[in-house]
């Protein structure tokens, strides 16, 4: 288990002040001049060094993402876009950022902005998250009011950060619709390339990253590449703040070693799985557009990016959603189909379409009312959505599905049986009918 | 996605208080000029603050500030889902949270009282206006589960009886406490930390030196007399800047959640 010494968000449960006393008291905003004075190579070395992958879902290397942004400018302003737009089914760890710790956010804009070359950064808030953005304004207007940021700050960096905001929308968490979104317009995922570190918002080379991968960067640059990366397990390092939610005893955020199993993690901080551990029917462990995982493949599950990927899940945003043998799984999976077709944005028609179409599919599985065949027939539909849109979302809505008829084909073959069982077998028309 | 549109019924007109018309334009001086339109999701929303909802005068209304296509901003208004298209309940608008989080751990109850209390459908008012419902996709409290969310608070950790007892109290006026409904500490498992209860890392003891006042700007009275030779000055030199105590530059407290 992680000791206390080596967290970096100490105030996650905000028993201390969330505001600037409160955040000096705990060690931030110290030697940030230092960081910046050793100069935007160091920086972004030190962060490729310490092994940091981002922690917005996809994992990819922080560092190297922050060299992506053009050495020198070329007349255009560089901007650093914070993804605050928190919103995947699960997740809740940006929260505890944004309204315990919002420092450690401001003070991971004013070094990823120095090191990107970027004068201004955008938060970008989820609207939901209303309370949440009135403490990060206060700790913005706080260190402005303090010199940390602005013109002409004590750290040398002349930095502006605006905090924004959308209005309930999924898709703005995604990087180009979260830049449409900025700009004024509705939220439509841009095509790449190209990439936003050559067009990003207003045109101008941006980076977009995810709150917790920012807020992390100061505390690693303090302490050392080398201390972040003797954390957890190879390729995959560092601390994580893990949401534990669902059918367990104490739900709750927490932030942990990677590669901690997730037995440890549900029973050492949450108090274990409802009704004890062989009480688990199976797991989403990263937020809802990971495949689910049945409780035979959880004994010794690690949680870490490489070893979920290997069991064709994910650690995504590390939100744990645990299910008990109470929970009916097809329609807890019909629910986030649901939450899928809400939330998508209409632009891609495999996605617009078979979002809906697979929740309807899902909703009849979940009664039984629908034929065995079908269950091969929505896997093919889940396949031709994946990776035939514009942005992930038709991928992550497509995953879960897939993990259901993975590990509980059988449970939907059962309700097809029981179901045909009590009735008899509905005619061919009208079942096709309902289902296209 | 969800296919909204505009209420039937219409106000006349919509304009800004003169509050927010200045909040408005320091909104839209955030951005790089020319580029106002950024400000457009902030601007209908503080709109939907003042009325209630937004209504298709404050489209109209929110695009000739910014100067964009009413066609643009009504799409804004359409697309994200926390614009209110509809007048909602005078009292509160209760937001249940249904996605699966929730769902598990009974948000299908809450959503059940609402429909038997408030009205069966959502998106209605009740009977005497006061309250109105809806089921809404993840609201990010999902550790927290199941919550709804009313304007700008979460009430989180509801039970049937306590979400009942949380319609009764608003119904009669009476002050309701924000985020979890049970004995908890925000997002800390139930009985109390398992972290964070030692010693935390803590970088050298570097003393903080609070930010120094500018100083201050030189007055005619210093300058120069014309006459002087170049190395004679009448007045001293500026004094160095004064140490301020932190205690007074103390920003102002924001409620805590």
């Amino acid at each position: 288990m992680l000791s206390d010494k080596d967290r970096i968000f100490t105030n996650l449960y905000g028993r201390g002040d969330w505001d600037l006393n409160g955040a000096i008291s705990r060690g931030q905003w110290d030697g940030t001049k230092a960081i910046l004075d050793k100069g935007r190579d160091w920086i972004i070395n030190e962060m490729k060094a310490s092994g940091l992958r981002g922690r917005g879902g996809a994992g990819f290397a922080t560092g190297l993402k922050w060299s992506f942004m053009p050495k020198t400018s070329d007349g255009r302003p560089h901007y650093l876009v914070v993804n605050a737009d928190e919103s995947e089914p699960g997740t809740c760890k940006d929260r505890e950022i944004l309204r315990h710790d919002p420092h450690t956010l401001v003070e991971g804009c004013l070094i990823a902005g120095f090191a990107m070359g970027a004068h201004t950064a955008f938060i970008y808030v989820r609207g939901e998250f209303i309370r949440e953005r009135q403490h990060l304004q206060a700790a913005v207007d706080q260190a402005y009011e303090a010199g940390l940021i602005g013109t002409n700050n004590k750290n040398g960096w002349d930095f502006d950060i605006v905090v924004t905001h959308g209005a309930g929308a999924y898709i703005c968490g995604e990087e180009t619709a979260l830049l449409e979104s900025l700009e004024g317009k509705k939220g439509l995922p841009r095509l790449k390339p190209p990439f936003p570190a050559a067009m990003g918002v207003y045109g101008c080379p941006t980076t977009v990253n995810n709150v917790e991968s920012i807020a992390v960067a100061p505390t690693i640059l303090r302490r050392g590449a080398s201390w972040f990366a003797g954390i957890g397990r190879p390729n995959n390092v560092g601390t994580k703040l893990f949401c534990i939610s669902g059918h367990v005893e104490r739900p709750c955020t927490v932030e942990e070693e990677m590669g901690i199993t997730l037995r440890e993690l549900v029973e050492k901080h949450a108090g274990g799985v409802r009704g004890g551990w062989d009480n688990l029917l199976a797991v989403i462990p990263g937020g809802a557009s990971v495949r689910c995982l049945p409780a035979s493949l959880c004994n010794d599950l690690v949680m870490d990016f490489d070893s979920l990927m290997k069991l064709r899940s994910g650690l995504g945003t590390a939100a744990v959603i645990v299910m008990d043998k109470s929970t009916d799984i097809v329609r807890a999976i019909s629910r986030l189909s649901y939450f899928y077709k809400h939330e998508s944005c209409g632009q891609c028609t495999p996605c617009r379409e078979g979002t809906g179409w697979m929740w309807r599919v899902l909703e009849r599985m979940a009664d039984g009312q629908a034929e065995k065949r079908e269950i091969d027939q929505l896997l093919e539909v889940t396949t031709q959505i994946e990776g035939h849109t514009i942005c992930a979302l038709g991928d992550a809505a497509a995953w879960p599905v897939q993990g259901l008829i993975a590990h509980f084909r059988g449970e939907i073959e059962r309700r097809i049986d029981s179901y045909q069982g009590v009735r008899p077998t509905v005619g061919e028309p009208l079942i096709m009918e309902a289902a296209e | 996605m969800s296919v909204r549109r505009l209420a039937e019924q219409q106000p006349a007109s919509f304009a800004f208080s003169e509050d927010n018309l200045a909040w408005a334009k320091r909104e839209m001086a955030k951005y790089p000029a020319g580029r106002q339109q950024s400000a457009v999701i902030a601007l209908l929303w503080r709109a939907q603050e003042q009325v209630g909802w937004v209504t298709e005068p404050a489209v109209r209304y929110v695009a000739e500030l910014l100067g964009m296509a009413r066609i643009r901003v009504l799409e804004v208004a359409t697309f994200y889902t926390m614009f209110r298209l509809e007048p909602v309940g005078s009292k509160a608008h209760i937001q249940v949270c249904g996605t699966t989080p929730c769902m598990l751990r009974g948000a299908g109850e809450l959503k059940r009282i609402c429909g038997e209390r408030i009205r069966h459908d959502q998106f209605h008012l009740s009977a005497d206006g006061a309250f109105s419902w809806e089921e809404v996709e993840c609201i990010g409290a999902c550790v927290n589960a199941p919550l709804v969310q009313i304007e700008a608070d979460t009430f989180e950790d509801l039970t049937p009886a306590i979400f009942n007892k949380l319609l009764d109290d608003l119904a009669a006026g009476r002050p309701v406490k924000p985020g979890p409904q049970i004995e908890r500490q925000f997002s800390a498992p139930i009985g109390g930390a398992t972290t964070l209860t030692g010693e935390i890392y803590r970088p050298g003891p570097q003393p903080w030196t609070p930010p120094a006042p500018p100083a201050p700007p030189l007055t005619d009275d210093s300058a120069k007399k014309p006459t002087e030779g170049a190395s004679q000055r009448e007045a001293p030199a500026p004094k160095p800047p004064i140490q301020a105590n932190l205690e007074d530059k103390k920003p102002n407290p924001v409620s805590k959640v």
